[in-house]
């Protein structure tokens, strides 16, 4: 079993949701980006590691803006590897990738270049917000090959057919977004969470996790009830980049996660 | 359908696609489904085109330039003359046609991305016309070159929302737009500006403009007794004026084609990398939804584009020109920021039409060509828009060029 499934069982089995954070490579620079993911991943199950992109066309303006800064201080694709092969070392939580299709397609060796070198970092997963699985022909025969597992969205706009065609293609877990919308941090979350992770799971046995606007305790909450996973990323961000208390939040979200 | 491209799936041969949020592609079945249904049947057509007869002002003129073809002393060359549209470019033929679309489906707010501002003073105009709001995104940097237009559509009604994320020009102001349509999507419709965007938006655009090319087609028969030119020039920004006069043309057999050149902005040159020639000098690459000629660095990041004229100000091109260009269907060239300028001061001296920068790389390149070519030779320019809206960023620029010549 992979490191996605065995958080999932494992958070499962303690009667809690998984707690999935996200943090953009290098922000606010790689020193403090490690010793920010070890403290998370102290009370977090998974870890998403975004991948910096010029265009992030999914993205709200916190993790825009934490893009933009890490690119401008010289994050690559190749440093945000090193920087998931240093965390493996110390870490053996479940890691993933967030990024967009483009930096994959124009990977210098290719889309199976670029898996292939993920998962020699120690990655287990690709979150692709702008690759829906009927446009990833190419990527999903060789993230199977490789045993990257591959994480496609669903959303409150999806229908039966969508949501068949995406749970399909997913591998670990399902991500069902939260709003209509971009990420960032939201202080309350749409009534038709629940429906949809129901809807959701007519179709999958596999783990769904919801995200796109958790922003603490009482916008977490609500979500660990109905879904496996919770995921936050723009408050961490936020957090961050605010010099603000990180362990107070991801405790106040690993605390929302118990049920 | 109206062309052999894109096939079901939305590809111009292995360009196209659709790659977005998960959010918006039941929006995109549903607009392709009202597109194919709605958009086709001959009762919106003859709705469409009487708006463009009564209101846009179509057909457009083509022109013959006797004075520019006197000054090159080489082929015939004619003007199609977009700049004589109502609110002065092409792009309202999408825009008309795109909203008459949206209102048949029932959304009740539009949103457009727009660089050079004439996309988003069609957009506005057309929702003036149709009664309802209209949000714009532009760039700073084009709320500066372009504020003309900006009062336009402030005046038209219009909503114009500053963009401030990354390069501040027309690639940022699409993806805020795509933003706003994530987050609005279940009653907002996206007017996108060009061939550009998800299936089936670059369908869809090049199906309205491609009432340029067919005009052209009749006009010349009627001017010279025959259909065809031999060459077709037109400039590339996402390319919707371009495939709107080359789509007509371009499935045509190999025996009868004209030559098709697109023309794309050099800015400071191909090797100083301030330019925005996709086909010239970038790669294959995705944005905006589609898999297209981009630039982007080794890691996918995209590449700042630049040019002089904000409408060519754009790092990718339209995926059916990245198929005519593999396919040897249509040739591109690239004109640099120097060239567009004499190209502005030529035709409104030669000819007494000051043309918009954009289409000024055409008018460039066809000085450059017509001489080589023989008399009894016809070129068609595709001449986008009008230059009004450019004549202070033209100023300016011409006078920091002369101040550098004089330092030199
Ligand atoms: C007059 C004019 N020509 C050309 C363009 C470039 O767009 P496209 O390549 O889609 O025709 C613009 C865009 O703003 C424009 O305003």
């Amino acid at each position: 079993m992979g490191r996605i499934n065995e958080a999932f069982s494992s958070a499962k089995a303690e009667n809690r949701a998984a707690f999935i954070a996200y943090l953009t490579a290098g922000f606010p620079n790689e020193t403090t980006f490690a010793n920010h993911a070890l403290d998370i991943l102290e009370v977090a199950d998974i870890l998403e590691i975004g991948l910096p992109y010029s265009d992030p066309l999914g993205d709200g303006p916190t993790i825009q803006k934490s893009s933009e800064q890490v690119l401008a201080q010289g994050m690559t694709t190749a440093k945000t590897f090193e920087l998931i092969a240093e965390l493996r070392k110390k870490t053996d939580k479940a890691l993933l990738v967030m990024t967009y299709y483009n930096p994959i397609y124009c990977h210098k060796d290719g889309e199976a270049g670029f898996l292939k070198r993920l998962k020699e970092a120690g990655a287990d997963g690709v979150i692709l917000p702008d690759l829906p699985p009927d446009q990833a022909d190419t990527l999903i025969p060789l993230a199977r090959e490789l045993k990257v597992d591959t994480v496609f969205l669903v959303a409150p706009t999806s229908t039966d057919a969508r949501l068949k065609l995406v749970t399909e293609a997913c591998r670990g877990f399902i991500y069902a977004v939260s709003v209509t919308g971009v990420t960032g941090a939201r202080t309350a979350l749409p009534q038709d969470v629940p429906d949809l992770v129901r809807r959701t799971k007519a179709f999958s046995t596999l783990p769904v996790a919801v995200g796109f606007g958790v922003s603490g305790f009482d916008t977490a909450k609500p979500i660990a009830e109905v879904a496996d996973g919770v995921v936050v990323g723009s408050a961490l961000i936020k957090t961050i980049a605010e010099g603000e208390d990180l362990k107070a939040l991801s405790s106040e979200i690993a605390r929302a996660c118990q049920r | 359908m109206l062309f052999p491209q894109p096939n079901a799936k939305g590809r111009f041969g292995i360009y196209g696609g659709r790659y977005v949020p998960e959010t918006l592609i039941p929006a995109l079945d549903e607009l392709s489904e009202a597109y194919q249904t709605i958009g086709r049947s001959p009762d919106f057509l003859a709705e469409y085109h009487h708006y463009l007869k009564t209101y846009v002002g179509r057909p457009s003129l083509l022109y013959y330039a006797e004075n520019l073809t006197r000054y090159c002393g080489g082929a015939k060359i004619y003007l199609k003359r977009e700049d004589l549209n109502h609110t002065g470019a092409h792009k309202i033929n999408n825009a008309i046609g795109q909203a008459l679309l949206a209102k048949r489906m029932g959304k009740k707010r539009f949103i457009a991305e727009t660089g050079a501002g004439q996309h988003g003073v069609a957009s506005a105009t057309a929702a003036a016309l149709f009664g309802l709001h209209c949000t714009v995104y532009m760039g700073e940097e084009d709320v500066r070159r372009q504020a003309l237009n900006v009062y336009r559509m402030k005046l038209l009604g219009a909503t114009v929302s500053p963009v401030t994320s990354g390069t501040r020009t027309l690639k940022d102001a699409t993806n805020e737009a795509i933003r706003d349509w994530v987050t609005h999507v279940r009653d907002t419709f996206y007017i996108i500006g060009s061939v550009i965007g998800p299936h089936p938006y670059p369908m869809m655009t090049r199906d309205f403009q491609s009432v340029i090319g067919f005009e052209t087609m009749e006009q010349l028969e009627l001017a010279e007794g025959r259909k065809v030119p031999d060459v077709v020039v037109a400039c590339v920004g996402g390319g919707s004026n371009a495939i709107g006069i080359f789509a007509p043309f371009a499935y045509l057999p190999d025996a009868e084609r004209p030559k098709l050149i697109g023309v794309e902005a050099a800015g400071h040159g191909l090797q100083s990398g301030a330019h925005s020639a996709s086909i010239s000098a970038g790669k294959r690459g995705v944005l905006h939804g589609s898999l297209m000629y981009l630039m982007s660095d080794d890691d996918g990041q995209i590449s700042p584009a630049h040019s002089v004229s904000a409408g060519l100000d754009y790092p990718g091109v339209g995926p059916e020109h990245s198929y005519f260009a593999d396919a040897g269907l249509a040739n591109y060239v690239s004109v640099a920021d120097e060239g567009a300028l004499i190209g502005f001061k030529k035709l409104s001296e030669i000819e007494g039409i000051i043309p918009a920068l954009e289409s000024s790389h055409a008018i460039y390149h066809t000085l450059e060509l017509a001489p080589t070519m023989a008399k009894d030779q016809v070129i068609v320019v595709n001449l986008s828009g009008r230059g009004d809206k450019d004549v202070t960023e033209a100023m300016r620029v011409m006078n920091l060029m002369e101040a550098d010549n004089g330092k030199n």
